[in-house]
């Protein structure tokens, strides 16, 4: 009868922190995550031949593109061009995807969340988790491009997990706050995919940001992404440590929007069975 | 089985198991709203135009009010209505899915949905896979999975797909692997939602056979159908709802009477 003082009792009247409960759930459902995670890799590719390769070879056939429209038809001559671009792709590509995916689960995904009680940020911290492993990928055929187009891979790329880390706080945070919006308005969802590539060209994704005129330059400051590239490119395509106020601002930047998209999906969680 | 009143239940949390009349579900003057815009198909723009200018008017609509049922620890209780009575939305209240408007809801112990036909699998993935899955989104650990593994497989019958994608699977599979993985383990209270219509004869009868030895070891199943003589040869009780009311709860043979009066009328 020992058993019995520990069964565990539901009760809708008593609610603590919405935020707190969440993190406790998440806890308690990480095999959830973990397999929400091997599905979305396993299904993505499982009808195409070259399978999970396709995740390393699709930013590599984007850089080639873009390297060749810029180069060419922009005469943008910068050494190791590519590896420039490759870097900020794989970068804005995680950020783009995840956050893509934690709306697109969450609003195709309601027809589970309707039948049976599951964390609700699970989609979104999954969409997250497979972007990473994802990102973790794409960072071999990242290597051999420097390897091939002559730029130097430093000791410091073992810096690279900080950025990373960066990026997917901010990632996940930002896709709760949109995601909370997408349950409500299903445009949401759609307008997102053109914000984020309007988002993507005023980001020095794929161009140096000392090509664009000097009056434009200061604001690049308020483009949280800017920085978080920036943070990500410094020891990977630069081979430099970076500055202890870029670690500052990048810190500060994903752990505010990883609050403040945690505690706004969870106070709004409750409502999403009754919209989605 | 004594009625117990408010602030009874309201202990529950500190009744001993050994009494055999604890409560497994309460629902105290529950009711849950759905407010929907009166006007339909709006985007996100014109939402946002008529917001400012204060345009926005919903209907309510109370899917449930004033719903009082007590469900009481090894009982198998049946729920019956016609469709949009109500049904769904107070299982999704057990379940933990549904928080009420108003009232207050309370499950003691664990609480197993058998999912819908096929929610929650995902076909390119195989059979095991799918297993695992299913598993995890009940809420179980990997370790916990495997140990299940073998005799889920078994239950359903099964291993000669298992390594199968789901998406070859006939709807009948479908149906005999969600329930195999729901059930293996006895949950304190299990929701079944029309589910066992799927599935071949034999395989009812099998399931039958499993819920009864579930509500005899002293789980709480909800049982909810349209197959009334199911109902009467499952359920000693039951609540019949109607537009979001209870109408009449009790013994089942009388609930359904009941019931099929106001159907012919």
């Amino acid at each position: 009868m020992d058993k019995a003082a520990q069964v565990p009792v539901y009760d809708s009247a008593m609610r603590g922190s919405a935020a707190l409960e969440e993190w406790h759930e998440v806890l308690r459902y990480r095999y959830l995550i973990m397999q929400f995670i091997r599905r979305d890799i396993l299904t993505r590719y499982k009808r195409s031949v070259l399978g999970i390769a396709w995740t390393m070879l699709n930013p590599l056939g984007i850089m080639i593109v873009m390297t060749i429209v810029f180069s060419q038809a922009f005469g943008i001559t910068q050494k190791g061009y590519a590896a420039y671009v490759l870097s900020g792709l794989i970068a804005w590509n995680f950020f783009a995807q995840s956050t893509n995916a934690a709306t697109l689960h969450l609003v195709w995904g309601g027809s589970l969340i309707k039948r049976i009680y599951i964390p609700r940020t699970s989609f979104a911290i999954s969409a997250t988790g497979t972007g990473l492993v994802n990102l973790v990928l794409t960072m071999v055929p990242m290597l051999l491009v420097m390897v091939v187009t002559g730029v130097p891979v430093e000791p410091t790329v073992l810096l690279m997990p900080i950025p990373i880390l960066f990026l997917a706080m901010f990632a996940l945070g930002f896709g709760l706050l949109i995601s909370s919006f997408a349950v409500y308005y299903a445009d949401v969802a759609e307008m997102y995919q053109i914000v984020v590539t309007a988002w993507m060209y005023l980001s020095p994704v794929i161009y140096v940001p000392n090509i664009l005129p000097e009056a434009y330059r200061p604001w690049l400051q308020l483009n949280p992404m800017y920085h978080l590239i920036q943070l990500f490119r410094t020891p990977l395509y630069y081979g430099q440590v970076p500055q202890l106020s870029q670690f500052l601002i990048c810190g500060g930047i994903a752990t505010l929007t990883l609050v403040a998209g945690w505690l706004v999906f969870t106070r709004k969680a409750d409502e999403f069975a009754y919209r989605v | 089985m004594s009625l117990r009143t408010v602030s009874e239940a309201s202990r529950i949390e500190y009744a001993p198991t050994e009494n055999l009349e604890v409560l497994a579900v309460s629902l105290e003057n529950v009711g849950v709203r759905y407010r929907i815009p009166s006007e339909k198909f709006f985007t996100f723009k014109e939402y946002a135009i008529r917001w400012i200018q204060r345009r926005v008017t919903y209907r309510d609509f109370w899917a449930l009010k004033n719903i009082n049922l007590q469900v009481y620890q090894g009982e198998m209780i049946g729920i019956i209505g016609n469709n949009g009575a109500g049904k769904s939305t107070m299982l999704k209240l057990v379940a933990r899915v549904l928080r009420p408007t108003v009232g207050r809801v309370m499950v003691r112990g664990q609480v197993a949905p058998l999912l819908e036909f096929g929610a929650g699998f995902h076909p390119e993935l195989t059979g095991r896979e799918n297993v695992f899955l299913n598993g995890a989104l009940l809420g179980f650990t990997h370790q916990e999975m495997e140990e299940k593994f073998d005799r889920i497989v078994d239950f359903a019958e099964l291993w000669d797909f298992i390594d199968s994608p789901m998406r070859t699977y006939s709807s009948g599979m479908w149906a005999r692997l969600g329930f195999a993985v729901a059930t293996d383990v006895q949950p304190e209270v299990l929701i079944v939602d029309e589910v066992l219509a799927v599935g071949d004869e034999a395989f009812q009868e099998k399931s039958y056979a499993r819920m009864q030895s579930f509500r005899d070891n002293g789980a709480t199943v909800l049982y909810v159908s349209h197959n009334m003589a199911t109902v009467e040869a499952m359920c000693p009780r039951a609540a019949w709802l109607d537009h979001g009311e209870i109408k009449a709860t009790g013994k089942t043979s009388e609930v359904i009477r009941e019931y099929r009066k106001s159907q012919s009328a």
